[in-house]
């Protein structure tokens, strides 16, 4: 099956109101591409799940800064200051997971999960509102999976069927995001021909993806950042 | 040199060959600098690296490889990568032999809170939880009074919690303390400090040996 899309294309699949799962920590493994064609195609009303939410003008600021952005299901922001103050501007609601809680919560909506018991966040102000469960004795909180109606993936590598292969820390969210969403949707700084790739090295088997969108050059927002940190 | 070089100098003593370790955001990130390499210690981070050595210059940078604070890395011998579920997996797994944090308040029985201050600062919450719960060991390193002078080693927090009892030992400008069965205890004292200067700036009860305690 030929999986190969346009970015206008892919991001077509994106509607109003929708759920959306954005892979990557920081900017490594973030779909800058897939932002950019989503913020020009206007799509509004949008949940967005992400571990944080890039800085300022940059990645996933970009689409929440412009305001099509209702709700945050996220970890951290202090690297962001402006999300953080449409945040207590009440412009964006904002909910904050432990970012391990939130990554598994996604790995169980991948995995046909309902949810899962956990200890972390026991006896602090997280474990308010929360079904309060004992397992062998133990005390643990219930908590849901999530999914989304569609996932934004970056990956170095992908071929023609969907497989797909991450490169050093942008791995991150992104394998296990594209598992958890209804519509996955992929892109890919090179296109490999199908069959070409090793099945050994392969990280997103082909059948979690749906669409494979190629980046054609690398914007300079995927390059080396000065307000990083430098040894 | 710098009181938060001098936390960062005395906590590298605390690991020991071969650990897997992982360092917080702030002073934390610092022990790098004072890391000794023939430890061969693996460095974890939250991003999905185990094998991290320490931030590299701009020439070096890998768009591809940074660490969870947001810093260009580069890599120890035997490294390797993985995904957010998985290294989560290594932190709340009991994999990780020691974590490093920075403190807003550490109460007397080793409560810890330092993710957020209601109103004021509400960052979220990253992976502090987990590596604060889960880490075998868990060192604070913080200086030992806030900006404004107040004790940050308090009889209980007023801040929320990060995690209840995970202090096992805290690291300052002024003074090693540790947490045993609750209660705070004197263990080592910086050069230019004295019992009674520490006592004053801890607001808790602290127990403090009679023999003259190892300086630092």
């Amino acid at each position: 099956m030929k999986k190969i899309n346009s970015f206008k294309e892919a991001v077509a699949n994106v509607k109003d109101g929708q759920t959306v799962m954005v892979g990557g920590f920081g900017i490594p493994g973030t779909p800058i591409a897939l932002i950019d064609a989503l913020i020009e195609q206007g799509t509004r009303h949008l949940t967005v799940i992400k571990n944080e939410a890039n800085i300022p003008k940059m990645g996933l600021s970009k689409l929440i800064e412009a305001g099509r952005v209702d709700r945050l299901i996220t970890s951290h922001l202090g690297l962001n200051p402006s999300v953080l103050a449409m945040m207590n501007d009440k412009k964006i609601e904002v909910e904050f997971n432990p970012q391990g809680i939130l990554a598994e919560r996604i790995r169980c909506g991948g995995a046909g999960l309902l949810g899962f018991v956990t200890d972390i966040g026991i006896d602090t102000v997280l474990s308010k509102n929360k079904e309060i469960v004992s397992v062998e004795g133990q005390k643990g909180m219930l908590l849901p999976a999530l999914r989304a109606d569609v996932a934004l993936i970056h990956a170095a590598v992908g071929d023609s069927l969907g497989n797909l292969i991450y490169a050093k820390s942008a791995r991150n969210f992104n394998p296990v995001m594209a598992t958890a969403a209804d519509i996955v949707i992929a892109e890919v700084e090179t296109l490999a021909a199908s069959g070409s790739l090793e099945p050994d090295r392969i990280h997103t088997p082909s059948a979690f993806v749906d669409c494979v969108a190629e980046i054609e050059t690398l914007s300079d927002e995927y390059g080396i950042l000065e307000d990083y940190i430098f040894g | 040199m710098d009181k938060k070089d001098k936390i960062a100098r005395r906590a590298e003593q605390e690991i020991t060959p071969g650990q897997v370790v992982n360092l917080g955001i702030g002073i934390p990130t610092m022990i790098m600098k004072y890391l000794n390499h023939a430890k061969r210690v693996q460095i974890h981070s939250e991003n999905g690296i185990l094998g991290m050595r320490s931030h590299c210059s701009r020439q070096h940078a890998d768009r591809n490889l940074i660490d969870a604070g947001g810093g260009y890395i580069d890599l120890d011998e035997g490294a390797s990568f993985f995904d957010s579920s998985l290294s989560f997996s290594l932190i709340r797994g009991g994999r990780l032999d020691i974590a490093f944090l920075g403190a807003l308040e550490i109460s007397a029985c080793g409560d810890l809170a330092n993710w957020m201050i209601p109103g004021k600062y509400t960052p979220g919450i990253g992976g502090g939880m987990e590596l604060a719960q889960k880490a075998r060991r868990l060192v604070i390193t913080t200086l030992h009074t806030d900006r404004k002078g107040n004790a940050k080693i308090i009889e209980s927090c007023t801040l929320p919690l990060t995690a209840k009892a995970c202090v096992d030992r805290v690291i300052t400008d002024l003074a090693v303390i540790d947490v045993v069965n609750e209660q705070l205890q004197l263990v080592e004292m910086a050069h230019e400090t004295t019992v009674d200067e520490i006592i004053a700036k801890t607001d808790a009860p602290i127990i403090v040996p009679e023999e003259p305690l190892p300086r630092f």
